[in-house]
């Protein structure tokens, strides 16, 4: 099991960030490395069960399902059903967390998954510091305060 | 009902750091300022589970605490008060940090559940969250940054300090704004009686255009940075120095020029720490300016109630602290200004009568709305002399401040004779020539700043590196306020 852990401090309530990325389609909106996306069946995307399909910039596409969702908690998980990166298992949780002094928030990104021996590295790479730290560094840069 | 109380905070240093701390139960009287002395009972390790710490706090409560979780994989720690001499009943607490990736950073979460005599919910409430947890905060971020973890008996010293890179902005020769040039530098550690600075906002005063053109060569040899003044916090410190620490916020005022740089050794005797009501930006917005109105009104204007004040450039930055402070002490204030603009602003600042005038002609209306001026505060210098002299009343007191038309010519005492009048000629720094002096009127700044004696002036913020568009708009007198530079 390969683990992945990147976290951050954006310069905004939990509130105000958590309405940014809530949406489980909205990733377009706000990470950069994201093409465009549809949830499948029309459903509704704050759903828990519902599948978003999305394509990455450079053409990938990936399926994933929402496992759970929780505005008290300002916590989404969600596992990949399909993905061009050769990951099993993948069930990841992005979770926000307020800071008390300052208007500010701590921001964590996790995921856990197989791959193939080897790989691990790579994917690690791939997925924390693009995906992940690119979009705390996407957010970062929307709420900076100057 | 329990009450609950949750803090947290983020730690400029590493996991690793903040947890070796914090996994020592006994270790709070070494870093929080609220613990006196504490000690586990029965002999036992500070890290074993079920043990028990006995302490008192400086307010001589005692307490005894017992550590029911200690998790050195998830960083969390969870106690609970067995006995005390507060009021807290069946109090649980868990301390948990995470590792902030993103900057090698921790984030720290503090929080508790208890319940408490009845009506006294909200004070006890108060008192975890404010005087344990936020203080708690505070403190062991000045424990850390004193490198106060990495001084246990026998372990090497500090290592020592190196220079740090910084941007710097030099005037490369006297002349116009376009000599303010950006470039590469080093700041050395500081050396004796020094604090080494990360500043983050410097003020940029008229001071610094009088030193770029070459008019004051005795403070500013061509080639040097300008800038008097700044605000940041403290990255180390040198030997001697006691009245501030690493992690302070610090602003600082010094006649020696060389502010405009994002890292600065200056003497520890220039700077005075920072209450939490004032950022950054706004100290270096006001020191020296609200330093300077300070010394006006009070040491040399004597003003009072009904003094009439007449100040130039009243909507500019020393120019709308006078204002407010003076309308404040009861003055009757007459300001002139350059613009309708900034006729309004000085005006909700408290300047009663404003004389709109582009070509430094405000005598008469000076005379006429308020008869004359007791107190005048010039900044304009040479072209308005005669329109000063008529201004002034009978024993009137004309302040020179600054030259921004020219420098003053040499003055004839038979001038003055006319009206009785008195001269001065003061600058800043003769006013907060000791450390105590500068903290004292430091102290009185932020304090009239918090009561709404005065209030912080509009600030234009400019990057660093474009220090030349700063010095430019301020001799176009197209600001507003003050202007500050971020570094």
């Amino acid at each position: 099991m390969v683990r992945i852990y990147v976290s951050s401090v954006i310069d905004a309530a939990a509130d105000t960030v958590w309405s940014r990325i809530r949406d489980f389609n909205g990733l377009p909106l706000w990470h950069p490395g994201i093409a465009d996306s549809r949830i499948e069946n029309s459903e509704a995307s704050d759903r828990v069960g519902c599948i978003r399909h999305f394509h990455t910039r450079d053409g990938g596409m990936i399926r994933e399902r929402l496992l759970a969702l929780s505005d008290y908690d300002y916590t989404q998980s969600y596992e990949i059903l399909e993905s061009p990166m050769g990951v099993d298992q993948y069930v990841a949780t992005l979770k926000l967390t307020p800071v008390t002094d300052g208007d500010r928030c701590f921001a964590e990104w996790t995921a856990e998954f197989e791959c193939a021996p080897g790989r691990e590295r790579a994917l690690t790479e791939q997925i924390g510091a693009g995906v992940f730290q690119g979009g705390f560094d996407a957010l970062k840069r929307h709420f900076a305060r100057r | 009902m329990l009450q609950k109380v949750v803090r947290s905070t983020i730690i400029d240093a590493p996991i690793e750091r903040v947890w070796a701390v914090l996994r020592d139960f006994n270790s709070h009287d070494q870093w929080h300022a609220v613990v006196d002395q504490s000690r586990i009972e029965a002999g036992e390790r500070s890290d074993q589970v079920g043990c028990v710490r006995n302490f008192t706090l400086k307010d001589g409560n005692r307490i005894r605490e017992q550590l029911l979780t200690l998790d050195d994989r998830q960083y969390r720690s969870t106690y609970c008060i067995v006995e005390a001499t507060v009021p807290l009943q069946r109090y649980v607490a868990t301390v948990t940090l995470k590792a902030v990736t993103d900057g090698n950073r921790t984030f720290w979460h503090w929080e508790s559940t208890f319940a408490t005599p009845p009506g006294r919910e909200q004070e006890l409430r108060e008192m975890v969250a404010r005087d344990v947890y936020e203080a708690g905060f505070e403190n062991l971020r000045r424990h850390l940054a004193h490198g106060g973890d990495l001084r246990t008996a026998g372990a090497a010293p500090l290592p020592v300090t190196l220079p740090l890179p910084t941007r710097r902005v030099r005037a490369v020769r006297y002349g116009g704004a376009e000599v303010l040039q950006p470039e590469e530098a080093s700041c050395a550690p500081p050396g004796a009686g020094e604090v080494r600075i990360r500043q983050r906002a410097i003020g940029v005063n008229y001071i610094d255009v009088y030193m770029r053109r070459g008019w004051i060569p005795q403070l500013l040899a061509a080639g040097g940075a300008p800038g008097v003044e700044a605000a940041g916090a403290v990255i180390d410190v040198g030997s001697g120095v006691h009245h501030v620490a690493p992690g302070d916020r610090v602003a600082y005022l010094g006649h020696t020029p060389g502010a405009y740089c994002g890292v600065r050794s200056v003497p520890a005797d220039w700077c005075v720490r920072l209450p939490a009501g004032v950022d950054d930006d706004t100290a270096a917005a006001m020191l020296l300016k609200g330093l300077t109105a300070d010394y006006l009104l009070h040491d040399l204007g004597h003003v009072a109630r009904g003094t009439r004040v007449l100040m130039h450039a009243a909507a500019g930055g020393v120019g709308l602290l006078v204002c407010a402070w003076a309308r404040s002490l009861g003055a009757i204030v007459v300001g002139t200004v350059s613009s309708e603009e900034k006729a309004r602003v000085a005006r909700e600042y408290g300047c009663e009568h404003v004389i709109v005038t582009r070509d430094y002609r405000f005598a008469d209306a000076v005379q006429g709305s308020v008869g004359g001026a007791d107190v005048l505060i010039d900044g304009l210098g040479e072209t308005a002399r005669a329109e000063n002299l008529k201004a002034l009343a009978r024993r009137g007191h004309w302040i020179s401040l600054g030259q921004a038309t020219g420098p003053l010519a040499a003055l004839d005492p038979n001038v003055l004779l006319e009206k009785s009048i008195s001269f001065s000629r003061p600058v800043v720094f003769d006013y907060v020539a000791t450390r105590t002096a500068l903290q004292e009127r430091a102290q009185r700044l932020w304090t009239a700043l918090e009561r709404g004696d005065i209030r912080k002036p509009p600030i234009e913020r400019i990057a660093l590196d474009a220090a030349a568009n700063a010095h430019a708009r301020l001799e176009s007198r197209a600001t507003v306020g003050a202007l500050i530079l971020v570094a």
